[in-house]
């Protein structure tokens, strides 16, 4: 870019500035402060709220600083007589119809109109006619409105239209009878529509959950991580009296920028959910009793002895969840290989492991993040970006209003907010099959790997003029990306779609990233938490059984992280059979459910997310440390700790640990600096012919990601929670005889659910989706698989 | 209002009035038809729109639902309830209300029997809200019935005009 500097004054002070930048841009970076309300540093200028009245030398008026471009030899006084007369005025006229609410308005304390009244404000208005009074609407669970309060100042309108993609609020009437709103009654459903409540600049719209309960000046203000995509969201908790209050985004413009998703967001309310387990639980003679730590963890140790006494330490397995911290994830998998068994994974929406020992040293993104606005191409395969890891999204999104040709290739025909030029929504079956047109497309460019192993696998495969399309578009782009997503990552097949991407990739130029689906993926597998490889990729001496297979195998006790394995497994049905038939079972977890109680014989209440210190790393691969800010509720601990004491009692070497920190500087130290890649020479799979009957897709809706959210009472009320339905296209409905609202018999392996039908056009016509993470499907089996319906 | 899962669809005709709208503008720029998307989709419906035909227009336009009832909500000859079948519209502003509007008005109320921004109950008239400046001042007090402007009204000129009306 050309960019002309130009020298400006400010308050006397000289300036130097881009030519052609908004005074109030150079005024802030140069910490002299102009008032505002409508102007954000991330929004659109809409230049109406006129609070930024600034004197310029020869203007004949005041001019509003956040629209009004800097030129050469530009005098600008901001705390002229002019400047403030003008802003008093804007101030006065404001105040006019905003009511005097403060004492009950949550807003109080962090109220930029208050804090600004106190300085240009009057102390008495001149006004005595009635105020306006605007009614307030339902907009759903998350975001409260008084809009009485509301200045118009329009950043909620322009948020929706410019960041979430998505317009739900707006401006209707006219003058005096203008009120932002929705217009009809409806609840807000961006995944980023918390946002508002930050941006509105008085109590206009404010946090639902949060309302009534706290003062701004009441509360610290502590840095945290959020948990719950790949991102890493940079976090603020609020705490008052032990208590997180709320969370709202701390500002780092490589990760979320100033933004945060409203899983991240309000995710904290699941650490108050009534189901908290509080004191260690142990099970005797088929009575659950609670105990004091040191019966519970002896009664752990003996009951693990047991097992591997009378059969072997192979019979012993664990899962951890990918929301685990590094520490305790580093600490499970010594834990388990000290006792001489390496059964140990966090991959538990996973079904391909075929070329686990291929992987790179965690599913990179392939880039930073703030790089993926940058793209001018990227391929999607099996991901809803946009709910999946919404802050990615958002990068994507930005990179599509640049020009960027976001290509999709998905089961489920998503609305994504952004353009995409080409997609092609087909089973899941198909996608390896589709992907590998793509690759094919690219045969006459001399281009593709000559691997025999790969001319096989795409040897079969059709090339239709949207798969020519997407090679097209991944070969002219600069800067190119293919991400694999959720759904990609849990494909039966997955081994074959790394390959065939990383072909792709090759063969354009482009680079590969995947998206993977928790907070700590990538630190689960830095830490060893993979029964494959040990601390920092090492590949083990003695290999274990992997997630899928540990529960297949029926071992005999298992040891479990953070996990509500019927909702988070893959095969929640088949966990569950293990599960009961394993002779010992313990639960490291947060919550305590009757389905828990039903298999596990220890329940050992750990700490969560804003309860313990630990390290998350996230999909771009930088680790993120954060301390606990408040305590775990009764007798609960943190994971780390419990498992320290753990290798302790089975007096293992390696768990003399008194801080997280310790643990984070051994595994750090032992890993030393390692360079990750993706461009990996994975080995080409036969791919398996497609499915002829009705397949059945699965994704796992936002908020029922892992047990925090959906103890999580707010986000349990939004509409992106699964739905324990049949979703199923209108044709296919209408061939098996189903409609709206009706009961459906599905049957999926000999297992059978009755679930209520829902219309959805998203779905393909030879599928059905079903939801994970609700109970009603927990018993049907695994992910994919054929599916036959009928009515109930 | 609410939400509502009803859909329903522009008729031809609408349809194809507003695809004679969306040529005269650049292509990317379907949206400058909404003015007169509304006004047909109004005129179709007796007068007046309602959610779903708001609705059908913004899907028609690729608008978000919310824009089109922001415009809906900003022009006053866009209605939004069923109204009289005549509508009428008396300025009040400055050059009227200096020349008697507010009189003219009192006396359609009362001869009609109802207040601003009502309809007759035998659904023949409608009396529109408080109306802005329509610029015919210079022969004030005026009002418009129907788009068609009567100015330099008495309370006998506005008897006869209105009763002229079916
Ligand atoms: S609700 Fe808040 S953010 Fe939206 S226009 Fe009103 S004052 Fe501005
Ligand atoms: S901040 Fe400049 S006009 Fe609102
Ligand atoms: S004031 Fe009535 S037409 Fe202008």
């Amino acid at each position: 870019m050309n960019e002309e500097i130009v020298t400006i004054q400010v308050d006397g002070r000289p300036l130097q500035a881009r030519k052609g930048q908004m005074l109030i841009e150079v005024t802030d970076k140069n910490k002299i402060y102009i008032p505002r309300f409508c102007y954000h540093q991330k929004l659109s200028i809409a230049a109406n709220c006129r609070m930024c009245l600034v004197d310029v030398e020869k203007a004949p008026k005041p001019l509003p600083a956040c629209a009004t471009p800097v030129m050469d030899g530009m005098q600008v006084a901001t705390r002229s007589k002019r400047a403030l007369d003008a802003q008093k005025a804007v101030m006065e006229f404001l105040l006019i119809n905003h009511p005097l609410d403060c004492p009950i308005c949550d807003q109080g304390g962090e109220c930029e109109l208050q804090d600004l009244a106190m300085g240009y404000g009057r102390d008495i208005s001149r006004y005595h006619e009635k105020k306006r009074v605007v009614k307030d609407k339902n907009i759903g669970p998350l975001v409260q409105t008084d809009m009485t309060r509301c200045i118009h100042c329009t950043r909620c309108v322009r948020f929706g239209e410019e960041i979430a993609g998505l317009k739900e609020l707006g401006a209707t009437g006219r003058g005096e009878h203008m009120e932002i709103g929705t217009y009809i009654e409806k609840s807000m459903i961006s995944e980023m529509s918390g946002n508002v409540i930050d941006l509105c600049p008085v109590g206009a719209l404010t946090s639902k959950p949060f309302r009534y309960s706290a003062r701004t000046w009441e509360m610290q203000q502590i840095p945290g991580i959020a948990p719950h995509d790949s991102v890493g969201s940079n976090i603020h908790f609020h705490i008052k009296g032990n208590r997180v209050k709320r969370v709202v985004p701390a500002e780092n413009d490589s990760i979320n920028e100033v933004w945060l998703s409203d899983r991240d967001r309000f995710s904290y309310e699941g650490l108050y959910h009534p189901d908290r387990l509080t004191a260690p639980m142990i099970k005797k003679s088929g009575y659950w009793q609670e105990v004091d730590w040191e019966t519970a963890l002896s009664f752990v140790r003996d009951g693990l002895k047991h097992v591997m006494h009378h059969h072997s330490s192979d019979q012993l397995g664990a899962l951890a969840s990918a929301s685990a911290t590094v520490e305790e994830l580093f600490l499970m998998q010594r834990l388990l290989r000290s006792l001489g068994t390496a059964n140990i994974d966090h991959r538990v929406r996973q079904s391909d492991f075929t070329d686990q020992d291929k992987a790179p040293l965690f599913p990179w993104l392939g880039m930073p993040i703030a790089e993926l606005e940058k793209q001018d191409a990227v391929l999607l395969v099996g991901s809803h970006v946009r709910k999946e890891q919404p802050i990615i999204n958002h990068r994507l999104r930005k990179a599509t209003m640049h020009g960027c040709q976001v290509l999709v290739i998905n089961s489920l025909n998503y609305d994504l907010n952004f353009n995409v030029a080409t997609r092609i929504i087909t089973s899941p079956t198909t996608i390896p099959e589709t992907l590998a047109g793509v690759v094919k497309a690219l045969a006459g460019s001399g281009k593709i790997s000559p691997d025999p192993d790969l001319k096989t696998a795409i040897s079969t495969a059709t090339v239709s003029d949207n798969q020519h399309l997407m090679a097209e578009t991944l070969l002219n782009a600069g800067k190119g990306v293919i991400l694999l997503g959720n759904q990609a990552m849990a494909h039966p097949q997955y081994g074959a779609l790394c390959s065939l991407a990383t072909a792709l990739a090759k063969a354009t130029g482009c680079h590969i990233g995947f998206l993977s689906d928790a907070a700590n993926v990538s630190g689960a597998w830095i830490a060893g938490a993979t029964p494959h490889r040990g601390p920092g990729g090492k590949a083990a001496d003695k290999k274990g059984l992997n997630a899928a297979t540990m529960l297949e195998n029926e071992l005999k006790a298992y040891v479990l992280l953070g996990l509500e394995p019927e909702l988070d497994c893959l095969d929640g049905h088949q966990a569950m059979q293990a599960l009961q038939a394993a002779e010992f079972v313990v639960n490291l977890t947060a919550y305590s459910s009757e389905s828990i109680k039903a298999y596990a014989d220890v329940l050992l209440p750990i700490a969560q997310f804003a309860e313990t210190s630990g390290t998350y790393i996230n999909n771009e691969g930088i680790w993120q440390s954060f301390n606990g800010v408040v305590p775990p509720p009764g007798e609960a601990r943190p994971a780390w700790k419990v498992l320290r004491v753990m290798g302790n009692l089975f007096e293992l070497e390696g768990f003399d640990f008194d801080t997280s920190l310790e643990i984070k500087e051994e595994l750090k130290n032992q890993i030393g600096l390692k360079s990750v890649s993706n461009m990996i020479n994975w080995s080409v799979p036969h791919l398996r012919a497609a499915s002829s009957g009705i397949e059945r897709i699965t994704e796992v809706p936002m908020n029922s990601i892992d047990p925090l959210t959906r103890h999580a009472a707010a986000l349990q009320k939004t509409t992106d929670v699964a739905d324990g339905k049949l979703h199923i296209h209108p044709q296919l409905a209408s061939a098996k005889g189903l409609d709206e609202g009706q009961i459906a018999r599905v049957e999926q392996d000999e297992q059978v659910v009755e679930l209520p039908v829902t219309l959805d056009e998203r779905v393909p016509k030879n599928g059905v989706l079903i939801q994970a993470g609700h109970p009603d499907v927990a018993s049907l089996g695994p992910w994919h698989g054929q599916i036959k319906l009928g009515k109930a | 209002m609410t939400e509502t899962a009803e859909k329903i669809e522009l008729s031809s005709n609408a349809r194809e009035v507003i695809d004679q709208w969306i040529v005269k503008y650049p292509k990317e720029q379907k949206r400058s038809a909404v003015l007169a998307a509304l006004r047909e989709v109004q005129h179709e419906n007796q007068g007046y729109l309602t959610v779903p035909l708001m609705d059908a227009v913004a899907d028609y336009l690729d608008l978000p639902k919310i824009a089109v009832y922001e415009v809906v909500s900003f022009y006053s000859m866009l209605e939004t309830k069923p109204c009289g079948r005549h509508s009428i519209s008396v300025c009040t502003n400055i050059s009227c209300m200096l020349r008697g509007a507010d009189e003219i008005v009192e006396h359609i109320e009362n001869k009609l029997g109802i207040k601003t921004g009502e309809s007759t109950s035998d659904g023949r008239y409608y009396l529109k809200c408080e109306e802005e400046c329509l610029a015919a001042c210079c022969h004030a007090p005026m009002m418009m019935v129907d788009h068609v402007y009567y100015e330099n009204l008495t309370p006998e000129s506005v008897d006869e005009i209105l009763d002229k009306l079916d």
